[in-house]
C-alpha cells in the first residue's frame, strides 16, 4: 500500500479530478495549503508598502492507493497538473503500513478499495 | 442634584419645556426631511460603514474589537451628547466665554420641537441636535483605527468619554457655536474638516505615539479587503448625508455640497489608483479606498464654500500628500498608526481646512471668498483654527491618555496582543474554525 501526497496548482485540481477519475481512483482527500517553490512566492501590496516573499496558495492531495494503481495516479496528476511552467507542483510517493476503514473495521488493501 | 432630577423630568415634556427659548418660525417640512434623512446617513457612517472599514483592515483575531469599539461609540456618545454634550458645545451662553457652553440644554431642556432660534431655523431644534450628535458620535470612532489591535477595551471607554468631553465638546463650541471663538473670528468649517478630521486626526497621531507600536507587526495583509472595500463605499455613501446634509436645508447649498464631495471623492481615487499603477506597478482595491477617504475628509470643510473645479483640485491634492504621508513618512518616523487614522483623517481635514480659505467662492455663498477671490485673510483664519485645534488636541489628548496609563493602563499584554483582543477582551471569536 502506497499514500500519495500531490502539491498541485488550485486551478488544476478540477482536471487534476477528471483524470483521476478516469483512472478509476475514487478516494481524494484535498486540503487548501500554503507554501512556495523556486518562485519564493509571491508580492502583495498594501497602501503603497511592497511585501516580498508572501506564500502562495496551493492544493494538497493525499491519495491511498494499492501497488497496482501507483503508477496510474501519478499519471493521471501529471495529466491534469502539468502546465511545463514553474510552480507546478510536486508527487510524493511513501510507504504506507496500515489502513482501517472506519465503517466496517477492515484492514489493509480491503480497507483501500 | 434638584437641577439634574428636574432636567431628566423635563425629558417627558421637550415640547413645552422649550416653548421660551425658541423662536416663533414655523419649520420646512423639506428641510426637516432632508436634514433627518441626513442623519441617519451619517449614522450609518460610523455603523456600519467606518466598522467594516477598519474591522477589514487588521487581523482576523481583533475584527470583533473594532467591530464593537464602533457600535459602543455609536451608544456611549449618543448617550452623552443628549445629556450634556450637545448643551456644552452649542448652548449659547458659556461657561467660558468663547470657550465652552454651559448646560442650559442638558437632557434636551429647552430643545424642542420648534425651531432653534440660534441655528437652522427651518428644522425643529430636536433635529438639529441629533444630526449634530452624530458627528460627535462618529469623531472619536475615527481614532479607534490609530489604536487598533492593542488597546484595552477598558482603556477605550474611558478614552471615549474624557475626549468626546475634553476635545470634542470644546472644538465643536469654538467652530460651530454662535459664541465660539473661531467661529466670531470667521472660521470656515462646513462640515467639520476641524471638528471632526483635524481633531481626530491629531488625536490618532498622539495615540499612535503613546501606545506604541504593535509586537506583530509584520506581515500584516488585511483579513478581508472585501469588507473595506464594502465600508468605504459605504462611508462615500454616508458622506452625502455628512456634507449635503450640512446645509440644514434641502437647497442649492445642499445640492453643490453634494456634487463637490462626489467630485473630490473621485479624483481622489484616480490618483491614488495613478499612483499605485505607476509608483508600485498594480492599481489596488485598498488603495482605492483609501483615495476615496482622503478626498471625502478634504473636501468635508469646503463642501458649503467652494464650486466643483476646486473640488477636482482639493479631492486629488489631498490623495496625493495622503499617499506621500502613508506610504512614505509614516514609515520613516516610525509611528504606528495601524490603519492611518492621521494619515488620511488629519491630512485630509488639514488640506481641506486650508483649500477652503483658498477656493472659497462668492458664487457659492455670497460673502464668503477665500484667497483666490482676492480675500487673503480667509487663508490666514484657516490657519490660526488649523493650528489652534491641533495644539489643543495634541496636549489635551496626550493628558487624557497619561492619566489613563496610570490608573487603569492602556494597553494588553503581549500575551494579550498575541491571542488577539477579540477573545481576551470580549470572550467571542469573529470567525469559527470548526463547527
Amino acid at each position: 500500500m502506497k499514500i500519495i501526497i500531490a502539491i498541485i496548482q488550485p486551478h488544476r485540481l478540477e482536471q487534476v479530478k477528471e483524470e483521476l477519475y478516469k483512472a478509476e481512483v475514487n478516494l481524494i482527500t484535498v486540503s487548501e495549503v500554503l507554501g512556495h517553490g523556486r518562485q519564493m512566492g509571491v508580492t502583495e501590496v498594501y497602501r503603497g508598502n511592497k511585501e516580498t516573499g508572501n506564500l502562495l496558495r496551493k492544493i494538497r492531495l493525499e491519495i491511498a492507493v494499492n501497488e497496482g494503481f501507483v503508477e496510474p495516479t501519478i499519471a493521471a496528476i501529471l495529466k491534469g497538473a502539468q502546465t511545463g511552467k514553474l510552480g507546478d507542483g510536486k508527487i510524493f510517493v511513501y510507504n504506507l503500513d496500515e489502513c482501517v476503514r472506519i465503517r466496517t473495521a477492515e484492514r489493509g488493501p480491503e480497507a483501500i478499495g | 442634584m434638584k437641577t439634574f432630577l428636574l432636567s431628566v423630568l423635563s425629558l417627558a415634556v421637550p415640547a413645552a419645556a422649550c416653548a421660551a427659548e425658541e423662536g416663533a418660525a414655523a419649520t420646512s417640512g423639506a428641510d426637516t426631511a432632508w436634514v433627518l434623512i441626513c442623519t441617519a446617513l451619517v449614522m450609518f457612517m460610523t455603523v456600519p460603514a467606518l466598522a467594516l472599514f477598519y474591522g477589514g483592515l487588521v487581523k482576523r483575531k481583533n475584527v470583533l474589537s473594532i467591530l464593537m469599539q464602533c457600535f459602543v461609540t455609536l451608544a456611549v456618545g449618543s448617550l452623552m451628547w443628549i445629556a450634556f454634550g450637545y448643551s456644552l458645545s452649542f448652548s449659547p451662553k458659556p461657561y467660558i466665554q468663547g470657550f465652552l457652553g454651559n448646560l442650559d440644554w442638558a437632557f434636551l431642556e429647552n430643545v424642542g420641537t420648534g425651531p432653534s432660534a440660534h441655528y437652522a431655523t427651518t428644522v425643529p431644534h430636536l433635529a438639529f441636535m441629533i444630526f449634530q450628535g452624530m458627528f460627535a458620535v462618529i469623531t472619536p470612532a475615527l481614532i479607534i483605527g490609530a489604536f487598533a489591535e492593542r488597546m484595552k477595551f477598558s482603556a477605550f471607554m474611558a478614552f471615549t468619554v474624557a475626549w468626546s468631553l475634553l476635545v470634542y465638546y470644546p472644538v465643536a463650541h469654538w467652530v460651530w457655536s454662535t459664541d465660539g471663538w473661531l467661529f466670531k473670528m470667521g472660521a470656515l468649517d462646513f462640515a467639520g474638516g476641524i471638528v471632526v478630521h483635524i481633531n481626530a486626526g491629531i488625536a490618532a497621531l498622539v495615540t499612535a505615539l503613546v501606545i506604541g507600536k504593535r509586537i506583530y507587526l509584520k506581515p500584516t495583509p488585511p483579513h478581508s479587503l472585501p469588507f473595506t472595500m464594502i465600508g468605504a463605499g459605504m462611508l462615500w455613501f454616508g458622506w452625502f448625508g455628512f456634507n449635503a446634509g450640512s446645509a440644514l436645508a434641502a437647497n442649492g447649498l445642499a445640492a453643490n455640497a453634494f456634487v463637490v464631495t462626489n467630485t473630490a471623492a473621485s479624483a481622489a481615487v484616480v490618483v491614488w489608483m495613478a499612483l499605485d499603477w505607476v509608483l508600485v506597478s498594480k492599481p489596488t482595491m485598498l488603495g482605492t479606498a483609501t483615495g476615496a477617504i482622503a478626498g471625502l475628509a478634504a473636501i468635508t470643510p469646503a463642501a458649503g464654500f467652494v464650486g466643483v473645479g476646486a473640488s477636482i483640485a482639493i479631492g486629488a491634492a489631498a490623495s496625493a500628500i495622503c499617499y506621500v504621508m502613508v506610504v512614505y513618512i509614516k514609515g520613516r518616523l516610525g509611528y504606528d498608526d495601524a490603519l492611518d487614522a492621521f494619515g488620511v483623517h488629519g491630512i485630509g481635514g488639514l488640506i481641506g481646512t486650508l483649500a477652503a480659505g483658498v477656493f472659497a467662492t462668492p458664487l457659492v455663498q455670497p460673502g464668503i471668498a477665500g484667497a483666490l477671490s482676492g480675500n487673503l485673510n480667509q487663508l490666514w483664519v484657516q490657519c490660526i483654527a488649523a493650528a489652534s485645534v491641533t495644539g489643543y488636541a495634541l496636549v489635551l489628548t496626550w493628558i487624557i491618555y497619561a492619566l489613563i496609563d496610570r490608573t487603569m493602563g492602556l494597553r494588553v499584554s503581549e500575551d494579550e496582543e498575541a491571542m488577539g483582543l477579540d477573545i481576551t477582551q470580549h470572550d467571542e471569536r469573529g470567525y469559527t474554525v470548526i463547527e
